[in-house]
């Protein structure tokens, strides 16, 4: 904490005022909540994964920016950030392999393994998890070079790296 | 030497491209080649088959989910890439991949 203090342009320090402490302890939530709206509301109305993931990642990334990038509460770096955006894309495929055990073609959600009666829900069950493995890629994925970004920026402007013990 | 031919050639592709698009047909035109391959069938067949009311979803995550699969997967590619060519540097390599590690992998002199 006090090793990062003292840099002046890094990125990791926490540049919120009262205001934006205050202002954005409201705005998160509202903005996560309706990024898992877009996200379930896809199959009807305008939105889907992509716009999801991004959104729940903006919530993140603002967390960050303000309170600083080494607070714990809703920090996602590094190498989880990674393997995250591998799940998601998994996640994807997996949808597409539970349909094939099911006995149809690859992603025909008409043969999903799930105790459903009507073809309909399935459609709707399918398209939320391929939606759901959608967000959670774009969601890292922004993460992850966010993070990068940052601590490229961090090793630009100073001259020495310093690891902490 | 090797600049000079490159711009010379991104130019020439240029000019190619643009000239190209003379050749498409104009944007909304029924007659037109994608609008009458599978896009009426897609139209009209949406709800029935899929079940969606909203026809890019449908179109996206189930007439081409495929598509998006890969779609997703370049998504994923880029964003690791990007990570890769941003952290081209031994020491921030180090210290951001083994964060969680104590006393991550430090320079042998």
């Amino acid at each position: 904490m006090k090793n990062n203090s003292k840099k002046t342009n890094s990125m990791k320090r926490p540049f919120g005022g009262i205001v934006l402490d205050s202002s954005f302890r409201i705005i998160i939530p509202f903005t996560l909540v309706y990024g898992i709206y877009i996200l379930t509301h896809g199959e009807y109305s305008p939105g889907g994964g992509f716009q999801a993931g991004a959104l729940v990642a903006v919530g993140i990334v603002l967390v960050r920016l303000i309170q600083g990038a080494d607070k714990d509460s809703f920090n996602v770096t590094g190498p989880l950030a990674i393997v995250c955006a591998g799940v998601g894309t998994f996640i994807y495929a997996a949808t597409g392999w539970l349909t094939m055990i099911g006995g149809g073609k690859f992603l025909d959600y008409t043969y999903l393994p799930v105790p459903m009666h009507h073809w309909g829900e399935l459609h709707a069950l399918g398209i939320l998890m391929i939606e759901v493995g959608v967000t959670v890629c774009v969601m890292m994925t922004i993460i992850d070079i966010m993070d990068a970004i940052i601590e490229r920026l961090d090793d630009d402007t100073e001259e020495e790296v310093v690891c902490d013990e | 030497m090797s600049k000079g031919l490159a711009t010379i050639l991104m130019t020439v592709i240029t000019v190619i491209f643009c000239m190209c698009t003379v050749l498409l047909p104009p944007i909304g035109d029924p007659n037109s080649a994608p609008n009458q391959h599978v896009t009426p069938y897609y139209i009209e067949h949406a709800k029935e088959d899929t079940g969606s009311p909203n026809i890019v979803t449908a179109t996206l995550a189930d007439y081409r989910g495929f598509d998006t699969l890969w779609e997703t997967s370049v998504m994923f590619v880029s964003g690791l890439t990007a990570c890769l060519i941003l952290l081209n540097n031994t020491e921030v390599g180090d210290k951001i991949l083994n964060k969680g590690k104590k006393g991550g992998k430090k320079r042998e002199e």
